[in-house]
Parts: C-alpha cells; sequence; structure tokens
C-alpha cells in the first residue's frame, strides 16, 4: 500500500526552515536564538518567517556574541528549553569553543545524567561558495573530537529536514552543519510535515562493487560526479553519504569495504586530524583482512582555508577523486 | 567612582550598627542562623585543608574568610532558585542545599559531588573562569520565559571580570531583563594577580554602569550587608526590574587552592591581621556580644555539635563504595553510542571482568 505524503520542492535551506518550523509548531519549548536570526531571517534565510509566525520570545535577535548564545543556551537547555543555537558560521564558532567544550558536552557526563543539555547548534560550514575569509572553514573535527557531542551533515534537502527533526528530539547536544555549497544547489520533494531521517545512519547513493567511495556534506556532489566518471572506465562505486560524523554508522562502512576491498574517503577538512583518519582506523578494526589495497584520502590540505582566489585549489575535485579511484582499483 | 558606589556597612568591625535601615529583622534568631552557618562552613572549610593534607581527599579550594558573602548571599535565595557556584563557593552551596558529604565527595573526585538533592536547582562548580555567568543568565532567562518569579544566582571572582563571559553574561541579563544576581567576591586576588594588575577601575561595581544595571559594593564580611542587598536585587530581580551587579569586597586568608603557597606573592602578614580586625564571624560575635546575644555555653556546644557533624560528614564520605568505571562510560550520552559501548567492554575485558 502506498500513503501518500503532501510534499514541496525545496532547497536545503528552505528544508532547515521548515525543519524548525514544524518542530517549533509541534513543541512550545522549541526556541531558535542567534545572530540576524529574527527579522532578517538570518544571513542565509534559513530562519526566515519564524519570528512573524512565532513571535520575538521564540525567534531571539541575540547580541553579538558567540559565547553568550551557546552559553545562554546551556542555562535555557537545562532549565527546560530547547534551543536551536545558530552560528552565522562554522568558522564564527570558535568564541564558542570553551562552553561547547566545558560545559554543552560534559555537564550530562559531570552530573551522572543529572543536569542535560538538549541542544541543537546550527552552523553553515565549508568553502566553495566564494565567501569572505575565516566563512569557509571546515573544521568538524574539532566537534567529532569532543567527548559529549554528536555531529552531523545532511547533503540534500530530504535528509536536512529529517536529521534536523531527528537532532532537534536528541536529548543530547547536537551539532547541525550545513554545507552553504548545497544551500541552494538543489530542489528536491520534500515531506511537509514531520518526519525522521534517524542520525547514526549512512545512506547508500549508488551501488557498486569495486570501491567505497566515503564523503558527506558538499562533497557528496563532487563524489557522484567522479563515480560516473569512474563508472564509464568500468569501475562500480559504492558511494556512502556518511550523514552523521559522530557517531560514525560502523556498520555500513564496514559492509562496504568488505564488500569492495577498497575505499576513498573524501572531505573538504584537511588530512591531519580529519575524519578520514577515524574511518581507516574503523576499516583497520573491522575489515583488514578484506582489503586489497591501501585506502586513499583526497581531503583539503593542512592549510588554512585560503581565500577564495585559491580555493577550488584546496577542495577535492573529481578529477583527485577519479584518480584516488584509479589508484586503489590498479593497486 | 568609590564615592558613587561606596562600599555599604550594616556592621562595622567592631560589630556597631553603621545602618539600620534593617533592624527590626535584625534578630537573635537570624543573627544566630547567620553565625551557626557561618561556622560550620569555617569548621569544613579547615576540615578540607586538613584532610587535603592528610592526603584523603584531592586538592582543595579554601575559602576561609569569605564566609559571610558566601553565606549572606544564599540565604537570601528562595525555594525554586538556581545557584551557579564556582570552585570556591561550597560556603554558599551547602548553606543552599547540598549535603557535607556531597561537598567532600566532590573533592574526593566523585562525580556524585556534582549532584544536588532532589529539587534543587545548584549547577557543578565551574571550573573555567567566568563560563557561568551566561549559564546563570540562560537559566534566569528560561524562568522569566515560564512566567515564574524565580531568580539564579551567580559567583564568580574579581579575575573572572577580565574575562569575555563576563561582559557577555552582563549584556545578555541587561538585554534580556533576566532575573539574575551576579555575586561579585572581590578577594583581592585571581590566585597571584593583585586586582590592581587585574583592572584599572577601582571598583567592579561600577562594571554595571555600561549595562544600565544596579550595581552594588558592599562590606563582604559583614554578613547583613551580604544578606539584606542581595534580598533586595533578589527582589528585584522576581519583580522583572532585571539583573544587578554586586561587589563583596571580601579577602581569602589563606592559599588559592591546596597547591599553592601565598606567602610566595603576597605578605601573609595581611591575612594574619585581618583575621584580628575584619574577620565576618569574629565580627558577628562582637555585633552579638554588644547587643546582648552572645552565650558562651551556647557557642561552645554549638562548636562541638557542628565538629561532630562534620566528622560524620568525613566518614560517610570515607564509607562510599569505589564507583565503578562504568559510571564513566555510561552518562556521556542518554544512550552510548556503539564506540563508547565497544570502548567500555574492550576495557571491561581488559580487567577480566567479562
Amino acid at each position: 500500500m502506498t500513503t501518500l505524503v503532501d510534499t514541496k520542492k525545496l532547497t536545503m535551506v528552505q528544508a532547515v526552515t521548515d525543519g524548525m518550523r514544524v518542530m517549533m509548531k509541534e513543541h512550545e519549548n522549541v526556541i531558535v536564538l542567534g545572530e540576524d536570526v529574527g527579522q532578517n531571517g538570518g544571513v542565509f534565510r534559513a530562519t526566515d518567517g519564524l519570528v512573524t509566525e512565532f513571535g520575538e520570545n521564540r525567534v531571539i535577535d541575540t547580541p553579538l556574541a558567540e559565547s553568550g548564545i551557546i552559553g545562554t543556551s546551556i542555562g535555557l537547555a537545562m532549565n527546560g528549553f530547547k534551543p536551536i543555537a545558530e552560528m552565522q558560521f562554522l568558522g564564527f564558532i570558535y568564541p564558542a569553543f570553551n562552553q561547547i567544550m566545558t560545559h554543552a558536552s560534559r555537564i550530562r557526563a559531570r552530573t551522572l545524567g543529572h543536569f542535560t543539555v538538549p541542544m541543537v547548534i546550527r552552523a553553515p560550514f565549508g568553502a566553495g561558495v566564494r565567501a569572505p575569509e575565516i566563512h569557509s572553514d571546515s573544521v568538524e573535527a574539532l566537534f567529532t573530537g569532543m567527548p559529549g557531542m554528536k555531529v552531523v551533515v545532511p547533503s540534500n534537502p530530504y535528509d536536512a529536514k529529517g536529521m534536523l527533526v531527528s537532532a532537534i528530539e536528541d536529548p543530547d547536544p547536537v551539532l547541525f552543519l550545513e554545507p552553504m555549497r548545497c544551500y541552494r544547489s538543489t530542489k528536491m520533494d520534500v515531506p511537509e510535515g514531520k518526519y525522521n531521517v534517524p542520525l547514526g545512519k549512512a545512506a547508500r547513493l549508488q551501488e557498486g562493487s569495486d570501491v567505497t567511495i566515503f564523503a558527506y556534506g558538499a562533497m557528496i556532489e563532487v563524489v557522484m560526479k567522479a563515480a560516473k566518471t569512474a563508472e564509464e572506465k568500468g569501475i562500480k562505486c559504492d558511494v556512502i553519504d556518511l550523514r552523521t560524523l559522530y557517531p560514525l554508522d560502523k556498520e555500513m562502512i564496514a559492509e562496504s569495504v568488505q564488500k569492495t576491498g577498497r575505499a576513498v574517503i573524501v572531505h573538504e577538512a584537511p588530512g591531519t586530524g580529519g575524519l578520514g583518519e577515524t574511518i581507516m582506523s574503523l576499516i583497520n578494526d573491522t575489515s583488514f583482512l578484506y582489503m586489497k589495497a591501501p585506502i586513499e584520502r583526497v581531503t583539503g590540505f593542512d592549510t588554512p582555508v585560503p581565500m577564495f582566489a585559491l580555493e577550488d585549489h584546496y577542495l577535492p575535485s573529481a578529477d583527485r577523486v577519479v584518480q584516488a579511484i584509479e589508484k586503489v582499483t590498479q593497486f | 567612582m568609590e564615592k558613587l558606589f561606596p562600599k555599604m556597612q550594616i556592621i562595622n568591625e567592631n560589630g556597631e550598627w553603621k545602618d539600620e535601615t534593617y533592624r527590626g529583622e535584625i534578630t537573635e534568631e537570624l543573627t544566630k542562623e547567620l553565625y551557626t552557618k557561618m561556622l560550620r562552613s569555617r569548621l569544613f572549610d579547615r576540615k578540607g585543608v586538613n584532610l587535603q593534607r592528610q592526603g584523603r581527599i584531592g586538592t582543595y579550594v579554601p575559602f576561609e574568610g569569605q564566609e559571610a558573602s558566601q553565606i549572606g548571599s544564599a540565604m537570601a535565595m528562595g525555594e525554586g532558585d538556581w545557584m551557579f557556584p564556582t570552585y570556591r563557593d561550597h560556603a554558599a552551596t551547602m548553606t543552599f542545599g547540598h549535603s557535607l558529604k556531597t561537598l567532600f565527595l566532590y573533592w574526593k573526585g566523585r562525580q556524585e559531588g556534582c549532584i544536588p538533592p532532589e529539587g534543587k536547582n545548584i549547577f557543578p562548580p565551574a571550573v573555567p573562569i567566568a563560563s557561568q555567568l551566561l549559564h546563570a543568565t540562560g537559566a534566569a532567562w528560561a524562568e522569566k520565559l515560564k512566567g515564574t518569579d524565580r531568580a539564579s544566582i551567580v559567583y564568580f571572582g574579581d579575575g573572572a571580570t577580565s574575562e569575555g563571559d563576563f561582559h557577555e553574561g552582563l549584556n545578555f541579563a541587561s538585554v534580556f531583563n533576566a532575573p539574575v544576581v551576579f555575586f561579585n567576591q572581590n578577594n583581592g586576588f585571581a590566585i597571584s594577580v593583585p586586582i590592581e594588575k587585574q583592572m584599572k577601575s577601582k571598583t567592579i561595581a561600577q562594571k554595571a554602569v555600561a549595562y544600565e544595571m544596579e550595581g552594588v559594593r558592599l562590606d563582604g564580611n559583614d554578613v547583613f550587608a551580604v544578606y539584606f542587598h542581595t534580598r533586595t536585587a533578589v527582589e528585584r530581580a522576581r519583580k522583572g526590574e532585571g539583573p544587578t551587579l554586586i561587589e563583596a569586597v571580601t579577602w581569602r586568608y589563606g592559599a588559592h587552592t591546596t597547591a599553592d603557597d601565598p606567602s610566595k606573592y603576597r605578605n601573609q602578614e595581611e591575612s594574619v591581621n585581618r583575621r584580628e580586625t575584619t574577620d565576618p564571624i569574629l565580627r558577628l560575635e562582637r555585633f552579638m556580644k554588644n547587643e546582648n546575644m552572645w552565650d558562651e555555653k551556647w557557642a561552645a556546644d554549638l562548636q562541638e555539635s557542628l565538629t561532630l557533624e562534620i566528622e560524620a560528614a568525613v566518614k560517610e564520605m570515607e564509607e562510599i563504595q569505589a564507583p565503578h568505571y562504568n559510571d564513566m562510560f555510561d552518562h556521556v550520552f542518554a544512550e552510548n553510542p556503539w564506540p563508547i559501548e565497544s570502548q567500555k567492554e574492550a576495557y571491561a575485558h581488559s580487567r577480566g571482568d567479562r
């Protein structure tokens, strides 16, 4: 039996707005706070219209202070509210690092569960949109290495809304990263009501038997292009969108590489200390004897994200990914 | 600025009246209650230092000398209010509801030391400096949004006023008119750095002006001044009249923690002199003698019963079972994600536990 669900064609940023709207309608304690999130609707319009619909007590323009936003959100969260705190860009989160590292992520552990901080931190991130300096950082690994935080990254409008709903329902702090390059790149049918895309679960975007490609966020478009080129050369790629970076979907990662015996990991964050290393160690732990070739990584470099005249050199390209695919298949 | 923000007193060092506004409320009962709580915390504090010296607890953070500031302010808070202490504020938290056993457990390195009794909104001590001002603001803001008349009190030292979070906390509370009392204990030193090197401003209370907020400077060793002026600030907060910054000028006699030696950075003779002159407990004793409230037998019995209470808490602290390592794994998230679960299993296996 097929159930008909009303859908709308939405971009990712519209899907994010819709996710917040659905949850704010359902739960009075869900509030949005950040810089310019009110009348202006956020610098990317992610909170567009919410202040009109829910009022200034629930969609709050805060003073320009990231530590202040996260610190007060902690107080609100452990006193009955579910704050969705917007960081204007992930590259602006650094003043709040202390609040996230020393409080948000560990209050549950410190108090053996007596106090908890159920909050969502939303942050646009990544390079490739010709943004000014510091606006393009991809520092998810600072947070995947932070005990007590979940870190998630949707790559399309459907996942964005469903994962945001799950993040808001999660009893613990979740860093919800929104790849800026994907904000308006495509439209997709998105169900109108509430639905969940579970956290901790990756998605297989393409079935293949020769090599697994792991990526997330804005790199999905890049690896899909590479997989198509590879296919023309007779190489079948299993493409996995990780979606949740902590905790990783261990089962799907292991299952895929045990089938293909080869892996290429792609992310735009710097190679050293990046998620690629974590995934490699996971493959080592689960699938060492299945591997037919050393794992390849295509990542950003151990350099600050350059100003945008150089960002195309910095970002992993489909060409580099194809070269990595060929390297592991020809090993 | 010192003229604009005078150090308010209700009784002076000799226990003589300076301000009789609250004379009708300063009964023998209230006075004895404050004296009892201050003595209790002082005996606790000395016990804490001794236990550390004997290796029975870890590093301990003493507050001796600051009893009036902490107890006067905590007494001004009501049921259901929120308290955000630092690691030096156990006199405040024991007054507001923490058991002595819980406080000792904290210094014995036990997570249980972070958990308040049911119904008491006491946050675990903030270890980073000034970060807790924002939590207090957020919690108070939540009460305002819920439409209650509950308030927050948050403790911090003079050094904390240099941190960005101090300013962000005051600014957010001011902008959102959050019911918070920012209670600063200015003991003159941030570990070793004297206040003259911390700030050029003559007072901390004056910093309230920048946030269009009430600023109050008081003698932090006068428990009546602390109690009544904090109570006024809490009442204002409850009525929706906004936050207050209180500077309680006080002194810590001892070290920053049991891990440092104050004689290295200041002349400890001043601490010795202050014990004879500005001590908060001695001052109250002098006041009680002046007002014919003092009774030697009562004081001796009190000392004895408080000592017994503290010894009993030490015994309880020492009799508690060693914690199970699962406590470390099982409370990071509501449900253990697989990495934690597999690390927990591997650790148990390495110990031969499964």
